[in-house]
């Protein structure tokens, strides 16, 4: 009898591992696509969709998707510290805000706008924080749902910054694009960057502030220090994000303080998989153009949004981005015995 | 090295409510010595603990360590001077692997200042380390998650921890609480060794045995009060010392 070829089920990454420490040795084009394809793919896809969407209302809805997308690597970036932010809308507002005000009050370019609105609106967020940073837990998110809500009736009764009516006809970006991929390489520098700086030293430090902040402090480590430079960093996002909005709308109003920027990227975030930053990108890809596709149905959208919302929490509490991830660390294939 | 005082505490009292924790304790410490704290459960070893190393504010009193007033400071700037301590339930980064655990003291200031450990080397401070700890470096114990550890592992993780810091005054609590009598055995000749080095260590422990093995001076509280100090033999010889550990006769 003539012996039979054996198969059997090998794991791709197995071998990778094996040979490599932290420095991946690569032996085989099938091993490089395996490690490159899911890193590569993402921001290919990412680039070249604004082509596809081209002048339409899908434009505004990619660059809508960004924003929520921005929002939510900024609040994935506050809960890998153990702040867990119920108020993103704070961080979208103030840089909203700021950039408007810059070029309705004093003419200001949007090269200069967008800039300060991104690091003057983080520093302002974060001195805004500082003294509720020894809060933890739900006390600190009730503070942070509370502030943007406070800051839209403040614009309201003060009649400042526009009042009711908002800041109008600003400064728009020249043409489509510039605002779109300023949009999507904010996304992949910040999915990416993040990613990178959640594994280093740093992002250690942030982490064990999470899971234990007494042996941090134990460690010698001031962690309200390192607390507020979290916040400025998420707060730089979220600000980053709410800029561009203001000029890519031309427009900017009390709605930038919306509940919808607190609680959209954090669905996206919940959806996706916290704490891996590509869960939260993934879930408000997902999330946003469904809510847009599912406008059709009018009144019975936000029902059928939440439905989709408990489904998938029910069946994949961790996460999509973490099955996804679980599924590719176990990918098989056969081997010869 | 001996003869000069490192740690100072003075009529340090810690009041919770209507509940004294700690009641007017004072003593003093000098570079090089090995202190065993002992008393009865709820006698104020851990709030004594954590008034020195500032994670509770005294009511009253003072701490000096190495000659600055340490009294009331966060904890992070008391580590920062040298103070390390370990905590009596072991805690841990429990997702971490267990050497990523050495990465949080090893970015403090202290140790920046002191120059151990820059970026990129930190991780082989960390398994040199933990290393010298019975985490061998060659097994698989030093890269799995803290969580996955056996106890015995993480009080030794936490006491690498606090080695890490690089300190000029170790403080246990109750490292040994929940450990093997094989992994005693193993640790307590490390702990000796860091003390002939010259590294200064206050000792709380319920293992009397272990501990008597390794420090010549006891401090005994009772009900948050200093009840007696000096060479096991003696402290132990002493009525009120047995009568808070085995109770007092009743008489009739």
């Amino acid at each position: 009898m003539a012996e039979a070829i054996r198969y059997r089920k090998e794991r791709i990454d197995r071998g990778i591992k094996a040979r490599t420490d932290t420095i991946y040795l690569l032996s085989s084009l099938r091993d490089m696509v395996y490690l490159f394809l899911p890193r590569f793919l993402p921001i290919l896809l990412l680039l070249l969709l604004p082509f596809f969407v081209r002048g339409g209302y899908w434009e505004k809805v990619l660059f809508y998707s960004c924003m929520f997308a921005l929002l939510a690597l900024s609040w994935d970036f506050m809960a890998s510290v153990g702040l867990v932010s119920l108020g993103q809308a704070l961080f979208f507002g103030v840089g909203a805000y700021i950039s408007g005000g810059l070029n309705y009050y004093l003419k200001m370019p949007i090269f200069l706008t967008i800039p300060i609105a991104t690091l003057g609106g983080a520093l302002f967020c974060t001195l805004l924080l500082f003294s509720v940073l020894r809060l933890r837990g739900v006390y600190f998110s009730m503070v942070t749902l509370i502030l943007p809500l406070l800051f839209a009736h403040l614009i309201e009764t003060l009649d400042i910054l526009g009042g009711t009516h908002g800041l109008l006809s600003l400064t728009p970006f020249p043409g489509g694009y510039p605002a779109m991929y300023l949009a999507i390489i904010g996304v992949i520098v910040c999915l990416f960057g993040f990613r990178k700086l959640i594994s280093e030293d740093f992002g250690l430090v942030l982490r064990g502030i999470k899971d234990d902040d007494r042996v941090v402090m134990a460690g010698g480590i001031n962690i309200h220090w390192y607390k507020a430079q979290a916040i400025f960093i998420a707060g730089a996002v979220g600000c980053f994000a709410g800029a561009l909005m203001t000029h890519y709308y031309q427009f900017v109003g009390r709605s930038v303080f919306a509940l919808d920027f607190t609680v959209l990227p954090l669905a996206g975030a919940v959806l996706g998989g916290p704490g891996s930053f590509a869960g939260a990108t993934i879930g408000t890809f997902i999330l946003v153009p469904l809510s847009e596709a599912l406008r059709a149905l009018g009144g019975l959208r936000m029902a059928l949004y939440g439905v989709i919302l408990i489904g998938a929490l029910v069946v994949l509490p961790e996460g999509l981005f973490h099955y996804i991830e679980r599924r590719y660390h176990q990918f098989e294939r056969d081997a010869r015995v | 090295m001996q003869g000069e005082e490192i740690l100072k505490v003075e009529h340090l009292t810690k009041r919770f409510g209507g509940v004294v924790a700690v009641e007017n304790v004072s003593f003093s410490l000098q570079k090089g010595e090995f202190l065993g704290i002992i008393g009865p459960n709820g006698s104020g070893k851990t709030t004594l603990i954590n008034l020195i190393t500032g994670f509770v504010k005294p009511t009253s009193g003072k701490v000096t360590f190495n000659h600055t007033d340490i009294t009331g400071k966060p904890p992070y700037r008391i580590a920062c001077l040298g103070v390390s301590r370990s905590f009596q339930m072991a805690r841990a980064f429990h997702k971490l692997p267990a050497f990523k655990n050495l990465i949080v003291p090893l970015y403090s200031p202290r140790v920046k200042r002191l120059g151990g450990g820059k970026y990129g080397e930190r991780d082989d401070v960390a398994i040199d380390l933990l290393d010298d700890l019975g985490f061998e470096r060659d097994s698989a114990v030093p890269y799995k998650a803290a969580g996955s550890l056996p106890h015995g592992y993480l009080k030794r993780l936490d006491l690498a921890r606090c080695m890490a810091l690089r300190p000029d005054l170790l403080i246990l609590d109750e490292l040994f609480s929940g450990m093997a009598m094989s992994e005693v055995a193993a640790t307590l000749p490390m702990i000796e060794k860091f003390n002939r080095e010259g590294l200064t260590i206050v000792m709380a422990e319920h293992r009397l045995k272990e501990l008597f093995r390794v420090t010549h001076r006891v401090m005994v509280l009772n009900f948050g009060q200093k009840i007696a100090d000096g060479t096991p033999k003696e402290v132990m010889s002493r009525e009120e010392v047995q009568k808070a550990y085995l109770g007092t006769e009743v008489e009739g």
